[in-house]
């Protein structure tokens, strides 16, 4: 922010922006310059810092409520639903408000996806933020937890085994992470100290995302870098602020409607019977937002394997900006890539359906076929697309293909039905 | 400044490094060990069960550090079905001679050993067990027939108090 020569207009402002500079912050932040041909796919930052915002505030005021003890804390839910004054509001929203999270962060992540919003010099933003992904997974599972319901209770019992398939250490660290031989009380109250701590280290890590993405600027839909400020940029405030307030009015309609009307269609009737280590649950599931990554845990029949594969599919993504070799971001200029793009999408959702259904016969195979694909796409067909791939001809500014017509543009169209 | 002085700072500051390391991690080792079971939960180890109302074909569960333990009276059937499997058909292969010393009783952990879930009993390919969670079957001895559990159900220390008590633990 060096590039800032902001001074306040009263002379108490500037007295205290020369001790602490946050009314330099403010300009910038207002002042921002960003491209102006951003679509709604860009609005999804702002929703998602409403989520954790939100997720924030009722988590806050249900700790007020809740106990975390194996005896109490499935009755305590339960006296938040009944008798705490709107408990039962605070805790839909939170509850919905987890999958709200994830629905925008899926949103947020295929974005970059398409718009090739992870390549340089944005590789840091990316990273950043698929580690807020991972904690947002690590919060979610445990919050899940805290009912102390059948699932939560086999849910935490099936993701701590995970860790059991670590060779020679693996049994002990299980051990360590329950704090006994089995789920149990020791259990819970560190997932709440954790689910507690976890959504603090995201707001750290997401003002570092923000910082990260201010020094290179916003990608666009063309994918092309522009020179800021420019003909090209507005200021994020009024032009972003107002966009990304729309859709975030869109966005608490949906939210709404689930809270309000089908606040547990998302959630499990299994984890209102209180957890019981004796019985399992005839079909354990996990929620929707992971159910992708479980099916590729259980498409694998080998259980050391199965989790290096789920960890992976994961892990991948974080060095995605090398694995993908083209040197244009959009998949708008990409032709290949923007089939293969789909391709992933409809991969993605057939692996979370699979994740619901029991693993086995015609579900297993189409988990296998889906999970090799899944890793093909990303190990394979990526780094070869960006060798093999004609790219279209880009336009030279932001501004061109809005404005239509461009010398430059026909030319080059033209040169390519000619080889055509 | 001289070869020697700089060696001299060079051990100083590997000195204090290596004192400091040793520091920091007497001091984590705690932190990371609290997480540990504590005395209390150590001190739930063993546990007494009276199994006279149990009859043959039936299986009761106990609870043994919080996990379900199986005790089944198995069937003159299940016996001779257990003990004439080969070793080579045997994913994690045990005799059921070492599972069940008694052959008229078996006590293992009622936990899968894929991901921890609690099996049903008489059910799966194998007549024993059948983990709902990811579909592994286990045999009449609880061994591991077929799916993605690597080992046979774990049989815990246990000995026969009297004819009619077990103690597990």
């Amino acid at each position: 922010m060096s590039d800032h020569d902001y001074r306040p207009k009263s002379k108490v402002g500037q007295w205290f922006n020369d001790r602490l500079p946050l009314l330099t912050l403010a300009n910038h932040l207002t002042d921002y310059p960003t491209p102006k041909n951003l679509n709604y796919w860009w609005t999804f930052g702002g929703i998602l810092t409403f989520c954790l915002i939100t997720q924030i505030i009722t988590g806050l005021t249900l700790a007020m409520h809740y106990i975390a003890h194996a005896d109490m804390a499935f009755e305590s839910v339960e006296h938040i639903m009944r008798d705490v004054n709107y408990g039962w509001l605070i805790r839909y929203i939170h509850a919905n408000g987890a999958s709200m999270f994830f629905l925008a962060v899926y949103i947020h992540i295929f974005r970059s996806l398409f718009y090739g919003s992870y390549k340089a010099p944005r590789e840091i933003i990316w990273i950043i933020g698929i580690i807020i992904y991972l904690l947002m997974m690590a919060a979610a599972f445990m919050g899940y937890v805290l009912p102390w319901g059948q699932m939560s209770f086999w849910g935490a019992t099936v993701i701590t085994n995970l860790f059991s398939a670590i060779p020679l250490v693996g049994e002990g660290i299980v051990t360590w992470l329950w704090g006994g031989y089995s789920v149990d009380n020791p259990t819970l109250t560190r997932f709440f100290t954790l689910h507690y701590l976890i959504p603090f280290l995201i707001l750290g890590l997401v003002v570092l995302h923000i910082w990260a993405l201010h020094v290179p600027g916003n990608n666009n839909p063309v994918g092309i870098d522009i020179k800021k400020p420019s003909k090209d940029t507005v200021p994020f405030h009024p032009y972003i602020v107002i966009k990304d307030g729309f859709a975030l009015l869109m966005f608490m309609i949906v939210f709404a409607f689930f809270v309000f009307y089908a606040p547990n269609i998302l959630g499990h009737a299994d984890n209102y019977i209180e957890a019981n280590p004796m019985v399992t649950p005839a079909h354990i599931v996990p929620e929707w937002y992971l159910l992708p990554f479980y099916a590729i845990l259980r498409s694998v029949p080998d259980k050391l394997l199965g989790v290096v594969a789920m960890l992976s599919a994961i892990l991948i993504l974080a060095v995605l900006p090398w694995l993908d070799t083209s040197k244009i971001r959009s998949a708008v200029f990409r032709p290949l890539y923007r089939q293969f793009y789909w391709i992933l999408v409809a991969d993605v959702l057939i692996l979370g359906y699979v994740g619901a259904m029991p693993a086995e016969g015609l579900y297993l195979l189409i988990a296998r076929v889906a999970t090799a694909y899944y890793f093909l796409h990303f190990l394979v067909i990526l780094p070869v697309l960006g060798f093999k791939e004609k790219t279209l001809p880009m336009p030279l500014s932001i501004t061109e293909p809005v404005l239509g017509g461009s010398p430059n543009l026909a030319a080059a169209r033209n040169k390519e039905s000619k080889i055509e | 400044m001289s070869e020697k002085k700089t060696k001299r700072r060079d051990f100083l500051f590997t000195a204090t490094t290596a004192v400091g390391a040793v520091g920091a991690a007497a001091v984590v080792w705690p932190m990371i060990d609290q997480m540990n079971p504590d005395a209390s939960v150590k001190a739930l180890a063993s546990t007494e069960v009276d199994v006279s109302s149990v009859n043959p074909g039936n299986t009761i569960t106990v609870l043994w550090r919080g996990k379900p333990v199986f005790i089944r009276r198995r069937t003159k059937e299940e016996i001779d079905e257990a003990r004439k499997v080969k070793m080579e058909d045997l994913i994690h292969p045990e005799k059921d001679e070492d599972r069940a010393k008694n052959p008229e009783w078996l006590v293992m952990l009622g936990v899968c050993t894929h991901l921890g879930c609690v099996p049903l009993n008489d059910k799966g390919d194998y007549n024993g067990w059948f983990c709902p969670c990811h579909g592994s079957h286990y045999d009449t001895s609880g061994r591991i027939r077929k799916g993605p559990a690597p080992l046979n159900m774990e049989v815990p220390k246990y000995e026969f108090v009297n004819a009619n008590t077990i103690k597990i633990g």
